[in-house]
C-alpha cells in the first residue's frame, strides 16, 4: 500500500519535471502527454488506495524520511492517507487528470505549452504534498507550494502587465494570511512541542481556551487568504487573468479549498472552541451572500464563475463553522465537480469567441456549440442545487445544518444566497447560449471545441449528475470513521419537506426570472447609457463595493511612499553611505599617508623622530599606569565600569 | 666641589660646541667644532672613573674618525657655505622639546632607577683598565670577535669605496706595465683637457 | 646642585641627544648629517658610562666600548659611499637624493 501511496505522490513530480526539461522549447505534444499519463497513473492509484480505505483497510501511514531532528524540534516528512485525505486524493486527482487533458487542446496555439504543463503539474503534487502529509510542517510546505505554483500559473502570460499583477495580487495576498498561519503553528509547536497531527490534537484538550482560541483563529486566517474569505477575497476574481484550465483547477476544485481543508484536518480543535467556529460560519455566510450580489451584474463569464467559487466557499466554511465537518468535505467535493465543468465550458466558450468575455456580446451560442451548452447547464443546474443532481445533497444538507442548530440568520442568508446563485449562473447561460444572436454582427466566428476535449469533460458531467446519489452514501460511511458523525435530521418531517420544497421553488423561480430576462430580444450590449448602470447599487456590485479602489488608495499606495521613503533616505543614504564612507576612509588615509613615501631623507628623519617621541610616550604612559594600577582601578570602579 | 665645578665646565663646553656643530653653515666649523666636542667628552669619562673609555675616546673618535672626517671633506669645496634650503624649524623644534622631556622623564622615573641591578659588578682594588680587561676577554668575547670582523669588513669597503684604479694590481704587474699604463693615463688626461 | 648625582648625567645626555636630533632633522647636506649622527651616538654613550659608574655594574662602559668601534666603522663606510655619490652627481644635497620616491 506504502507503494501507492508514493506512485500517487510523485507522479505529478515526475510529470512536471519532464515538462520542465522541455520547458524553453516550442510546443511539443508529448509534453503534455506525458504528465496527463502520469496523472491519470496517479488517479489510478489513488482509486486503489480507496479501495483500500472503504474495505476497512487501515489508515495507510509513512515516514519518508526524517526533516528537521534539532533538539526537541522532530519534524518528518510523512504522509498519511486517511477518510479526508483520500477524499481530497480523489478530487484533486481527478480533476487534475480532466483538466490536463482539456489543457492539451486547450492551450494548443500557445507559445508556453511545456512550460504550462510543467507549472500545473508541479501544482497538483504540492496539493497532494498538502493533502497527504501528516504534520503541519508538510502541510505548510504543500501550502506555499500551491501558492507558489498559483502564482506560475496566473502569471502564465507574463508579458501581460494584468497577468503579473494579478499573480502578485494573488502571491502577496496568501502570503499576509501565510503570516496567521505560521504564528499557528508556532503556538501549536509551543503549546504541544510537536506538529504531528494525532499528537497535537491528543493534547489540545489539555490546554486552556484562550491558547486554544488564539490557534484556531490564527489557522483559519491562514485559511482565509487562501480560500480567498474577507477581506483577503480580492485576489480571486483577479485571478481569472490565467488560462482557463488554470481556474478551473486551482480556482474551483482544488487550492481554494484547502483551507476548507485545513478546517476540516484541525476539526477536533475547532470542536473545542465552538465560539470561532461560530465566527467561522458567520464569516462564511457573510461571504456567501456578499459574492453572490456581486455576481449578478458582472460582464464577464469568468469572473461570475469566480464569484460563484467564492460563494459556495463560503457555504463549505458555514458548515465546517457550524461543527458540519463531513457536510463540509462532501459539498467541497460536490463543487469541485461541478465548478471544474463550468469552468471548461466557459473555456470552450471563449475560445470559440476568441478570447472575449463579455456575455452581452455574445447570445445564441446554443445552435453552433450544443455540447458546451449542456454541459454548462447542467453543471448550473448541480449548482442551484436542484434535485437530483449533485449539489442538492450538500446544500440542502448545509442549510438543514444551520436551521437545526438554531442559527436562523445564517440559514435565511444561505436560502437567499442559493436563490441568487441560481440567478446569475442562469443569466449567464442564457446571455450565451439563448437569445438573439448578437455575437455574428460583431464579427465573431463561433465553433465547438475539440473533442477530445468534449470527452475530458465527460466524467465531470457524469459526476455532476450523479454524484450525489452515487457517492454520498458510501462517503458518509467511509468519512464518519474520522470525522465527527453527527447526523442532521429535521425530526419534524413537515417542516423537512416544507423547507426542502420551498427552497426548490424559490431557486426555480429565479431560473425563470434570470431566463426571462436574459433571453428577450430587447437584450443588448451594454454602453453606460442606460438607466441600470446609473443605479447606485449597480455601480457600487460592478466595482466590487469599491473594495480593491480601497486597498489600492488606502493600503497600496501609502506602503508604496513608505518603501520608496526607506529606499531612498534610509537605505541609500544611511546604510550605503556607511559602507561607502568606510571605504573611503580607507582610500584616502593610504592616499594622504603616501606623501610619506617623498624619497627625502631629511623627511623621513623627521617622521623617524616623531615616531621615536609618539613611541615614548606610549611608554611613559604605561609605565605610569602600571606602577598607579590600583589607583585607577579604584578609580574606574567608582564611575561604575 | 671640585667634581661639580668641573662637570658644569665641560657640560657647558660639550653643548656650546655641539650647538655649534648643527647650525653653523661652514662646514669646516662643524668639523672643527665636533672635534672638540669629542675631547670634552673624553673629559666626562674620566671624571666616572672610566678610564679605559676616556682614552680610547680620544684616540678612536678626536683621533681616527676626525681624520677620516678630515679626509673626506678634501672631496668637497670646503670654502664655500653650505647652502640648506630651510626646512619647518617649528616642527624640528617642537619634536626635539618634546623628546627632551620624554627622555628626561624616562630617566627619571624612580621605578626605572629602584630595580636596576648590577650584572657585572666592579671589583674593587683594581685599575679600570685591568676591569675592562678581564670583563672584555671573558665576558664579552664574542661580541669582541664580531666587532673585529665587523671592522676589517668596514675596512675593505673603505678602501674599495674611496680607492682609484682598483682592477690594477700594483703589485703582480710587471714594470713595463706599469710604464705603459703611465703612459695610457697621461695621454687621457691630455684629450680630456 | 652640588652633589653630582646620576640624574645630572642623564640630563646632561638628554639635552645631548636632543642636540643631535636637531642636527639629524634640520641639516639637508649629507655630511653634515653625519656630524650629528656622532653627537647623538656620544650622548649615548656618555650616558652609559655614568650609569655603569653609579651602579657599579661594568655592562655600560662595555656597550660604550662596542658602540665606539661600531661609530667608527660605520663612519668609514658612510664616508666611502658618499664620496662616490659626489663623484657622480657632484653634491651631497638630500633634498636631490630622492631617487626612492614612493
Amino acid at each position: 500500500m506504502e507503494f501507492y501511496l508514493y506512485l500517487a505522490l510523485f507522479s505529478p513530480l515526475v510529470g512536471s519535471m519532464f515538462a520542465a526539461t522541455l520547458g524553453g522549447k516550442p510546443k511539443t505534444l508529448i509534453a503534455g502527454i506525458i504528465p496527463s499519463a502520469l496523472l491519470f497513473v496517479s488517479f489510478v492509484a489513488s482509486t486503489i488506495l480507496l479501495k483500500h480505505i472503504l474495505g476497512g483497510g487501515e489508515v495507510v501511514h509513512v515516514e519518508m524520511m526524517t526533516w528537521m531532528a534539532t533538539g526537541d524540534l522532530y519534524i518528518p516528512f510523512g504522509f498519511v492517507v486517511d477518510q479526508v485525505s483520500i477524499t481530497m486524493m480523489m478530487v484533486v486527482t481527478l480533476v487534475s487528470t480532466v483538466v490536463h487533458v482539456y489543457a492539451i487542446g486547450y492551450m494548443d496555439h500557445d507559445k508556453g505549452f511545456n512550460r504550462f504543463f510543467a507549472w500545473l503539474s508541479a501544482f497538483v503534487f504540492s496539493m497532494l504534498i498538502l493533502v497527504m502529509s501528516d504534520n503541519f510542517a508538510g502541510l505548510f510546505i504543500g501550502w506555499e507550494g500551491v501558492g507558489l505554483c498559483s502564482w506560475g500559473l496566473i502569471g502564465f502570460w507574463y508579458h501581460k502587465e494584468s497577468a503579473t499583477w494579478a499573480a502578485n495580487e494573488a502571491f502577496i495576498m496568501n502570503r499576509i494570511a501565510d503570516l496567521g498561519m505560521l504564528i499557528g503553528i508556532f503556538l501549536v509547536y509551543w503549546n504541544t512541542g510537536t506538529l504531528q497531527y494525532s499528537e497535537a490534537f491528543a493534547i489540545f484538550p489539555t490546554l486552556d481556551t484562550a491558547t486554544l482560541t488564539w490557534i484556531g483563529i490564527f489557522l483559519f486566517v491562514g485559511a482565509m487568504g487562501k480560500s480567498a474569505q474577507f477581506p483577503l477575497h480580492t485576489w480571486l476574481a483577479d485571478a481569472m487573468e490565467g488560462p482557463t484550465p488554470v481556474s478551473a483547477l486551482i480556482h474551483a476544485a482544488t487550492m481554494v479549498t484547502a483551507g476548507v481543508y485545513l478546517v476540516v484536518r484541525s476539526n477536533e480543535l475547532y470542536a473545542l472552541i465552538p465560539n470561532v467556529g461560530l465566527f467561522i460560519a458567520s464569516l462564511g455566510a457573510f461571504v456567501a451572500i456578499f459574492a453572490a450580489t456581486m455576481a449578478l451584474v458582472n460582464r464577464d463569464i469568468k469572473r461570475v464563475i469566480a464569484y460563484s467559487t467564492l460563494s459556495q466557499l463560503g457555504y463549505m466554511f458555514a458548515a465546517a463553522g457550524l461543527g458540519a465537518y463531513w457536510v463540509a468535505l462532501l459539498h467541497l467535493m460536490m463543487h469541485a465537480f461541478f465548478k471544474a465543468l463550468l469552468f471548461l465550458g466557459g473555456g470552450n466558450v471563449m475560445h470559440a469567441m476568441s478570447d472575449e468575455l463579455d456575455p452581452f456580446k455574445m447570445g445564441g451560442l446554443g445552435k453552433s456549440m450544443k455540447w458546451t451548452m449542456i454541459m454548462m447547464t447542467v453543471a448550473s443546474v448541480a449548482l442551484a442545487g436542484i434535485f437530483p443532481l449533485a449539489g442538492f445533497f450538500s446544500k440542502d444538507v448545509i442549510l438543514e445544518v444551520a436551521f437545526i442548530d438554531g442559527h436562523y440568520v445564517i440559514y435565511s442568508v444561505l436560502l437567499l444566497t442559493a436563490a441568487l446563485t441560481a440567478f446569475y449562473s442562469f443569466r449567464i447561460i442564457a446571455l450565451i447560449f439563448h437569445g438573439e444572436d448578437r455575437h455574428t454582427a460583431l464579427g465573431f466566428h463561433p465553433h465547438e471545441a475539440y473533442n477530445f476535449m468534449l470527452v475530458a469533460m465527460a466524467p465531470l458531467l457524469v459526476l455532476a449528475i450523479i454524484g450525489g446519489f452515487a457517492l454520498k452514501g458510501t462517503y458518509v460511511e467511509m468519512v464518519t470513521a474520522l470525522l465527527p458523525a453527527t447526523e442532521y435530521h429535521i425530526h419534524s418531517a413537515a417542516v423537512y419537506w416544507t423547507m426542502v420544497i420551498g427552497t426548490h421553488l424559490i431557486v426555480l423561480l429565479s431560473i425563470a426570472y434570470a431566463y426571462k430576462k436574459y433571453m428577450s430580444p430587447s437584450v443588448k450590449v451594454p454602453d453606460g447609457t442606460s438607466d441600470m448602470e446609473g443605479r447606485f447599487c449597480y455601480k457600487l456590485l460592478i466595482n466590487q463595493y469599491y473594495i480593491p479602489y480601497f486597498y489600492e488608495e488606502y493600503l497600496v499606495k501609502p506602503y508604496r511612499e513608505l518603501s520608496t521613503v526607506f529606499w531612498e533616505k534610509v537605505d541609500m543614504k544611511v546604510v550605503d553611505a556607511t559602507v561607502d564612507g568606510i571605504a573611503n576612509v580607507l582610500y584616502s588615509t593610504g592616499e594622504n599617508t603616501r606623501t610619506m613615501q617623498s624619497g627625502n631623507l631629511s623627511t623621513m628623519l623627521k617622521w623617524m623622530v616623531s615616531g621615536m617621541v609618539v613611541l615614548l610616550s606610549l611608554a611613559v604612559v604605561f609605565g605610569l599606569a602600571v606602577k598607579y594600577l590600583d589607583e585607577i582601578k579604584m578609580c574606574l570602579s567608582s564611575l561604575g565600569v | 666641589m671640585f667634581e661639580a665645578v668641573a662637570f658644569y665646565l665641560f657640560a657647558f663646553l660639550t653643548i656650546l660646541m655641539f650647538f655649534i656643530t648643527v647650525t653653523t653653515s661652514q662646514a669646516l666649523h662643524a668639523l672643527t667644532a665636533l672635534a672638540a666636542g669629542m675631547i670634552f667628552i673624553s673629559a666626562f669619562f674620566f671624571m666616572l672613573d672610566a678610564d679605559f673609555l676616556g682614552a680610547i675616546q680620544i684616540v678612536v673618535y678626536s683621533g681616527a674618525v676626525m681624520a677620516l672626517y678630515a679626509f673626506g671633506m678634501m672631496f668637497f669645496d670646503t670654502t664655500r657655505e653650505i647652502k640648506e634650503k630651510q626646512g619647518n624649524n617649528y616642527i624640528v623644534a617642537g619634536l626635539t622639546i618634546l623628546s627632551a622631556i620624554l627622555i628626561v622623564l624616562i630617566f627619571a622615573a624612580p621605578m626605572i632607577t629602584e630595580s636596576v641591578t648590577a650584572l657585572y659588578p666592579m671589583t674593587e682594588g683594581v685599575g679600570n683598565t685591568q676591569e675592562v680587561g678581564m670583563v672584555l676577554f671573558t665576558k664579552y668575547l664574542i661580541p669582541f670577535e664580531v666587532a673585529a670582523v665587523m671592522l676589517l669588513v668596514a675596512m675593505i669597503a673603505g678602501i674599495v669605496l674611496a680607492g682609484k684604479k682598483m682592477d690594477l694590481s700594483m703589485t703582480l704587474m710587471t714594470d713595463a706595465e706599469i710604464e705603459e699604463a703611465k703612459k695610457e693615463k697621461e695621454r687621457n688626461s691630455r684629450i680630456f683637457s | 646642585m652640588m652633589e653630582i648625582g646620576l640624574n645630572h648625567y642623564l640630563v646632561l645626555s638628554a639635552i645631548l641627544f636632543s642636540i643631535g636630533l636637531i642636527g639629524v632633522m634640520k641639516r639637508k647636506n649629507l655630511l653634515m648629517l653625519f656630524f650629528a649622527t656622532e653627537i647623538l651616538l656620544n650622548s649615548v654613550n656618555i650616558a652609559f658610562a655614568a650609569i655603569s659608574h653609579f651602579y657599579g655594574d661594568l655592562t655600560g662602559q662595555m656597550f660604550a666600548f662596542f658602540v665606539i668601534a661600531i661609530a667608527a666603522s660605520e663612519v668609514a663606510v658612510g664616508l666611502g659611499l658618499l664620496i662616490v655619490w659626489h663623484k657622480r652627481h657632484n653634491n651631497v644635497d638630500l633634498d636631490q637624493m630622492s631617487t626612492m620616491k614612493g
